[in-house]
């Protein structure tokens, strides 16, 4: 099935090491920016306690839970050791410096 | 390809060493691991559980075989290497097995010290050492019933509980009159002796032992002066000593335990050595945490990191002999220049010492309540002066005038369930179970897995305890040094020294220039680097947003919810009707659901949307209001009463001057919260002798404290000093603000900071040395003059993006 992708906006509008909320009717999805300008969208919800995501201090391919400190994985939406829980996480990809999502 | 590592000695210091460098380097060398023992890595300071009956073998592995076929390890277990040819860089063993290395890495760990007496090799004699020797013990109890152990010490002690707990009938023969006398002095060992005599162990202290007697095995062990004891099993418990033996037949120079320099480094640089088996700086070493450091710092140089140093361990030792509290750290002997702090009482089997010398604790022996261990460790470890603690510190950290939650102590008694972490809920079971579980050494390990004291902390003394208890003896609790994180080795002040002597200027030119060992930080550093770079440099430092936790970074506090409150500033409290309206048209306007009172004696408006945050702060800047800092780590509030303007007590006016103090001190960061109070007569309705700073008016002038806390662990203030007029109080409060700002570490509050490092040294710099307040006060001044922009106003007009979705769609 070809994949339906969502424009979501342009890179530079998302800060590095950060990241911006796109509303849906489902729910918010957090849109991350890494340092290395790598772009992944999780559901805005930490497995924990539904921590807004969005709003956590990014490093690597992580994200700190703003709530709790939960440190869950962009590219999987997994917590990482020793929590468990995993969040939905969405492809994403950047073409002209524009970001696509897959919701 | 791959380089091949070989460590000899599949131990606890070795095995860490590994765990340590998968971390670091996961595929950089080809592993194989040499042990004696059949088995896969296990936790040997267990092994007295396990004499015990508590816990099995399978308790206590560390590392089985499955862990080293996943992690691609080659374990050749129950294989003795012979020989090391460090010219072919090869070993070999016994069995003619011949492994080829790149690094050699040895962690030989120490072997018992067997006395050389006649009858020493008879069966039946024995130490106390491995799974083998707990065999033979567990065994013998079966079918003989008299057992003698050789040597008071930790290790004989609890040989001799165990083999008690197997049913046999157990003396303890001790050379000194002094039981564990490398950690105790007589009155502890004696309040010891008598309580073990009463769970029914027999002694024999100041005997010499002669000769081992037996036919077929052991029969009896006679003594210097003739008497004898008789002993169907005999251990050894007299000592360990490093195992060198194969480092010095291959030509590694060794002293006492192989020569190893900061970096773990023998003299064959293709050759570390960790552990029991090591001589480093003339120390050799028998307990766990020295062990652990040392792995990491070798980890680090095999990874060829090569940024980390060992540079030796204070230790101590706390440990559960037969279910008896004893804490031992330091010279707790004393000599002529030292004084001693006694307290005892026999009936309840309590006696503590604690050795001053020049104001500092440099030894201390607890017995049968060791609840203050710690406080007493990081006491003689950070060199405080405890002269103005001196006439309460023997009663512990929380008789220091204060109390609050987090006071209760000895965890031993409590059943399973009771809840030790009030934060999350953890109860006592589930701590110790994880212990057990997933094998865990230290308080950052319990708090990832159980989130025990991982929220306010107050009961971190709590889980030290079962921490201790549950791993029991040699356990060592406190490592000698405390990274910020785990990106870095360095310490707050090692960072913060280096960011001020080799001028770094950005959180990026920090993480370079110390070698970070994640380029982008993680969420507990960056925030500390921004701080201290703000700190160190203001007025040319540039603020990083995105290593501000979320309530900085959107100047509102978030809920559980997701949703923010807004507190705007109220100078000392007091508004007037023109404010209230203000504040109740935009409550109506963004429909504010919770609008409260807060303790600060001001106004939080609850459940804000963030998408209305830039608007409802132009709202509030329209009718005057600035961002009240509710949210950072910064100044919060000045708390004031009504004063001499309305109070037939007030001596002073209180509520002007604590608007003054706010006007001077709002919009500054510093490392943690940051709370002022004035009071207008000692009655002090403002409650100052809780707050960072508070200032009790007297009718000759203004008494100044310092250090309070109302939060997780009251704490009174100190007092610091009195002075005569509104402007020296400001003064001071600058230059006391400033010097936190200075010395502080990120995230710690005045209170433990002032018992970090002593009232007097706060006094000093601030009340007797004139110039140094001024200095303090005029760069507090300087510091100021671009703080004090209110960042809702900014933010309104800069970057209102930020708070809106980048998208809608459906």
């Amino acid at each position: 099935m070809e994949t339906n992708w969502t424009q979501v906006g342009v890179l530079a509008d998302i800060p590095q090491k950060g990241s911006r909320v796109l509303n849906s009717k489902d729910g918010d999805v957090a849109v991350f920016r890494t340092s290395k300008d790598e772009v992944f969208a999780l559901f805005d919800q930490c497995p924990h306690k539904k921590g807004p995501l969005s709003q956590g201090i990014v490093y690597d391919k992580r994200v700190a839970c703003p709530l709790h400190n939960w440190v869950i994985d962009l590219g999987s939406g997994e917590a990482t050791g020793p929590d468990e829980g995993c969040t939905r996480s969405f492809a994403t990809k950047v073409e002209d410096g524009v970001v696509f999502i897959a919701l | 390809m791959k380089e091949k590592l070989v460590l000899i000695g599949n131990g606890m210091a070795g095995m860490r060493t590994l765990e340590e460098l998968l971390k670091l380097a996961p595929d950089k060398y080809q592993i194989s691991v040499f042990g004696d023992e059949p088995y896969g890595n296990y936790n040997r300071i267990m092994l007295s559980p396990v004499l015990a009956g508590e816990k099995t073998i399978n308790d206590i592995m560390i590392n089985d075989l499955q862990w080293y076929e996943d992690n691609d390890v080659t374990l050749y277990s129950g294989q003795r290497v012979s020989k090391i040819d460090r010219i072919k860089r090869r070993v070999m063993t016994d069995d003619g097995l011949v492994v080829e290395y790149d690094r050699l890495l040895l962690a030989t760990g120490s072997k018992p010290f067997m006395l050389p007496l006649p009858g020493a090799d008879l069966p039946g004699v024995i130490s106390f050492r491995d799974i083998a020797d707990v065999d033979t013990m567990i065994d013998t109890a079966k079918s003989h019933n008299k057992a003698v152990v050789i040597g008071g010490g930790l290790l004989g002690l609890e040989a001799a509980n165990g083999l008690m707990i197997q049913g046999m009938d157990v003396t303890v023969v001790h050379i000194s009159d002094t039981l564990m006398n490398m950690q105790l002095d007589k009155t502890a060992s004696d309040m010891m002796l008598n309580e073990l005599k009463g769970k029914g162990l027999k002694f024999l202290m100041q005997h010499e032992s002669a000769t081992i007697e037996g036919k077929d095995r052991v029969e009896r062990l006679t003594f210097k002066d003739g008497s004898h004891v008789d002993a169907d099993l005999l251990v050894m418990a007299v000592g360990v000593r490093p195992n060198a033996t194969l480092a010095q037949s291959a030509g590694i120079h060794c002293k006492r335990g192989i020569v190893v320099d900061d970096t773990m480094q023998t003299f064959d640089p293709r050759v570390y050595a960790v552990g029991e088996c090591v001589q480093h700086r003339g120390s050799t070493f028998g307990l766990v945490a020295p062990l652990f450091e040392q792995a990491k710092v070798c980890a680090n140089h095999l990874a060829q990191m090569g940024i980390a140093r060992y540079m030796g361990s204070v230790t101590s030792t706390k440990l559960k002999v037969t279910g008896i509290d004893l804490f031992s750290a330091g010279n707790f002997i004393g000599d002529d220049d030292s004084d001693d702090l006694v307290f005892k009482d026999a009936a309840r089997f309590v006696y503590k010492k604690l050795v001053i010398k020049n104001d500092q604790l440099i030894g201390a022996v607890l017995y049968g309540d060791t609840v203050d261990s710690a406080w007493y460790f990081q006491l003689m470890r950070d060199g405080t002066d405890v002269s103005s603690i001196r006439e309460n510190m023997l009663f512990g950290q929380h008789h220091l005038g204060d109390s609050g939650h987090g006071a209760s102590n000895a965890v031993d008694g409590l059943p399973d369930e009771a809840e030790i972490c009030g934060c999350n809920g953890v109860c006592k079971g589930d701590i110790v179970q994880a212990i057990s579980k997933h094998n865990l050494f230290t308080l950052d390990e319990v708090k990832a897995h159980t989130k025990a004291s991982a929220s306010c902390g107050s009961c971190t003394g709590l889980v030290e305890q079962l921490l201790a208890s549950t791993l029991g003896s040699d356990f060592n609790d406190t490592p000698s040094k405390k990274a910020i994180c785990g990106c870095t080795g360095m310490t707050h002040n090692e960072v913060k020294t280096a960011i001020t002597e080799q001028q770094l200027k950005t959180i990026a030119e920090v993480m370079q220039a110390l070698e970070w060992q994640n380029p982008d930080g993680c969420h507990s550093c960056r925030p500390a680097l921004n701080y201290y770079l703000l700190s160190t440099w203001p007025n040319e430092y540039v603020d990083d947003q995105q290593s501000r936790f979320i309530n900085e970074r959107v100047h509102a506090n978030i809920q559980k919810d997701g949703t923010y409150s807004v507190i705007p500033r109220i100078w000392g409290g007091v508004t007037n009707p023109r404010e209230l309206r203000a504040i109740a048209d935009i409550s109506d306007k963004y429909n504010v659901p919770t609008v409260k009172i807060t303790g600060g004696q001001r106004i939080d408006l609850l459940g804000i949307k963030k998408d209305d945050l830039p608007k409802m702060w132009a709202d509030l800047s329209e009718a005057g209001f600035v961002s009240g800092h509710a949210y950072g780590k910064s100044l919060r509030t000045v708390k004031t009463c009504v004063g001499s303007e309305w109070c037939r007590f007030g001596t002073q006016d209180s509520t002007g001057l604590g608007i003054k103090v706010e006007k001077m001190t709002w919009g500054s960061w510093t490392p943690h919260k940051f709370k002022i109070a004035v009071s207008g007569c000692p009655r002090n309705c403002a409650e100052a002798t809780i707050k960072d700073f508070g200032i009790v008016c007297v009718d000759s002038g203004y008494e100044l404290h310092v250090g309070g806390n109302g939060g997780i662990k009251v704490r009174a203030t100190d007092f610091l000093c009195k002075v005569k007029t509104e402007e020296e109080a400001m003064h001071y409060c600058a230059a006391f603000m400033q010097l936190y700002r200075e010395d502080g570490h990120y995230l710690e509050r005045t209170a433990p900071w002032i018992e970090r490092v002593g009232l007097k040294s706060v006094q000093a710099q601030i009340v007797d040395d004139e110039a140094n307040r001024n200095q303090l006060a005029q760069r507090f001044y300087d510091s100021q003059k671009n703080a004090q922009n209110d960042p809702w106003a900014e933010e309104v007009a800069k970057q209102p993006q930020k708070y809106i979705p980048i998208k809608q769609v459906g």
